[in-house]
């Protein structure tokens, strides 16, 4: 059994339409080396469902993205990411603007295989309203209405770890994982991109098996991609790269300034991005956020 | 406590904002922005210590964690309440106390962070989404910051996207329970206001120095009510300053207001 891929093999195995839920938390531990195999990439009419990040505005720029489930979409010290507003403000998008806590109850329901799980949140506003959501009688005796959230079934999910081996045991390390697990547990594919990947992690990292977020069942290809996050955060590897967000922020102000990042950046491959955007060792020191 | 005699608007702002967590017991108290955070820091420090309190990361912290850049490692977690159990442990049980800065809020309290104009699926203006707001608003405490008081932001009708839930008996779902929804204060750069008013209305209860409720209401999009006795906001004393002064040793708090006003206006 080894579910080592190369990232031109993880691509292939992806199909145009497919729902795609991409972990991670807006600027931090976001699959990026996968994302831009899927932005060199033919795929379109994807539906993404994420904690969005500079990788929607990305997705959105380049018209891969049919409809977007998201909670939010930011880069955190630059609050509003402008690709995702230009295709808001377009009209582009179908969208199912969440809360951010339904968003993790739908993973939930979809990992249980549950038709819904009930929840008071976004009774009373306009996500409930604009969502379609529907309410559901607590057949006890309390008689309560609550909201009935559907499942949000992916048909792949792409997670960035620090570690994995052949077999799929990974390892988040750092101080959160967000909810990478249940979008692993949500999907019927799970892929994940690692800074390392060895034969067996009993016989590489046994002393740190509590990092492994999610059970290797739930992993299906895995691929090395070491500083696979830039420009988002992998603590505590390395920090967010700012002075690039900012960049690729600024870019959407200038007049082809997508293509232009695609051509300037983004570019053929992965081992020529990295020289693109610094190196290595750059990208390697760089440092850790501080809230 | 001695009141001292320099002070900046956006301290008077921070000190009054802390009062919105006295006595709120052992939640976790989260303030979205300089000020907010800084005045939730402030209520831990002195009035309220058992409040619990992020490092805005991942850990639980006992000291206050400064704002702005210092060493990384400077941070003493005490707990753990990392993004993936913070809907679980906090939210939704109804152990936090959130203040949050809107784009809009409509005289029943609910708010908008999502989109300025249009609709839904062409904004005019979008913006963050809703994020957390429908959640937080319907499990746990909230309070607001307002650093520009004005009808743009108080708006006349409903907000645009209703966010988080309000007062709003239109709103509300037969069967249904908005038994936790508990709005507190507002502050803003012009006074202090709660929902004690009728069927929670938003009324006036503390006037900065030299301003007056009429000023308050031309800057207000709806009607607002009167306490029945209208306090004037104390000013910071020296401690409570000094206090400030050092959660925030780049002093980031002379940004949240336009041009960094005085506490005394003239």
């Amino acid at each position: 059994m080894n579910k080592q891929l190369t990232v031109e093999q993880f691509v292939a195995s992806l199909k145009s339409g497919m729902t795609i839920g991409i972990g991670g938390w807006g600027p931090r531990r976001k699959p990026m080396a996968l994302v831009r195999a899927i932005l060199r990439s033919d795929l379109t009419d994807l539906t993404i469902v994420a904690y969005g990040g500079p990788e929607v505005g990305m997705l959105c720029a380049a018209g891969k993205v049919k409809k977007l489930i998201f909670g939010f979409v930011s880069m955190d010290a630059i609050p509003l990411e402008p690709y995702f507003r230009k295709a808001r403000e377009a009209g582009t998008l179908d969208i199912l603007e969440l809360d951010e806590g339904m968003l993790q109850w739908g993973l939930k329901a979809a990992a249980f295989r549950l038709p819904f799980l009930p929840t008071h949140v976004g009774l009373g506003t306009d996500v409930m309203t604009h969502g379609g959501f529907r309410t559901v009688q607590s057949p006890y005796d309390d008689g309560e209405v609550v909201l009935a959230m559907p499942p949000l079934r992916l048909d792949a999910a792409l997670l960035h770890v620090h570690r994995a081996d052949k077999l799929g045991n990974i390892q988040a390390l750092g101080p959160d994982t967000y909810y990478d697990e249940w979008f692993a547990r949500a999907a019927d594919q799970s892929f994940v991109s690692a800074e390392e990947v060895v034969d067996r992690m009993d016989h590489s990292y046994p002393e740190d098996a509590r990092a492994n977020i999610v059970e290797r069942c739930f992993i299906h290809g895995v691929v090395e991609a070491p500083l696979g996050a830039h420009p988002t955060s992998m603590p505590p590897s390395y920090g967010w790269d700012m002075k690039h967000l900012k960049a690729y922020a600024a870019s959407a102000r200038q007049e082809g300034g997508w293509d232009a990042y695609v051509a300037g950046v983004i570019g053929a491959d992965e081992a020529g991005y990295l020289d693109r955007v610094g190196g290595k060792d750059t990208v390697a020191a760089l440092p850790l956020p501080i809230f | 406590m001695t009141t001292a005699p320099e002070f900046s608007l956006c301290e008077q702002l921070i000190v009054a904002a802390s009062e919105a967590w006295r006595g709120n017991g052992e939640l976790v108290a989260t303030g979205i922005g300089p000020a907010p955070r800084l005045a939730a820091s402030l209520a831990k420090v002195t009035h309220t210590p058992e409040l619990m309190m992020t490092d805005g990361e991942a850990y639980l912290v006992e000291d206050p964690v400064p704002l702005g850049p210092r060493g990384y490692d400077d941070r003493k977690p005490a707990g753990y309440l990392p993004f993936s159990r913070f809907f679980d442990a906090a939210v939704w049980p109804g152990k936090r106390h959130a203040m949050v800065t809107p784009s809009q809020i409509d005289r029943f309290g609910q708010t908008n962070i999502s989109y300025l104009g249009g609709t839904y699926d062409q904004p005019k203006v979008q913006m963050l989404g809703a994020r957390g707001f429908p959640g937080n608003s319907i499990c746990h405490i909230n309070s607001m910051f307002v650093p520009a008081h004005s009808k743009r932001v108080f708006v006349e009708g409903e907000v645009d996207m209703v966010s988080s839930v309000g007062y709003n008996p239109a709103r509300r779902i037969a069967g249904a329970t908005f038994d936790r929804v508990d709005l507190r204060l507002i502050v803003t750069d012009l006074c202090v206001m709660d929902f004690g008013g009728t069927d929670h209305a938003i009324r006036v209860v503390m006037l900065h120095p030299g301003v007056t409720f009429d000023q308050v209401q031309e800057a207000t999009g709806f009607a607002l009510q009167a306490a029945a006795e209208i306090e004037e906001t104390a000013a910071p004393t020296a401690e409570q300053l000094a206090i400030i002064a050092r959660l925030d040793p780049h002093n980031l708090r002379a940004t949240v207001l336009k041009d960094n006003p005085a506490g005394k206006r003239t």
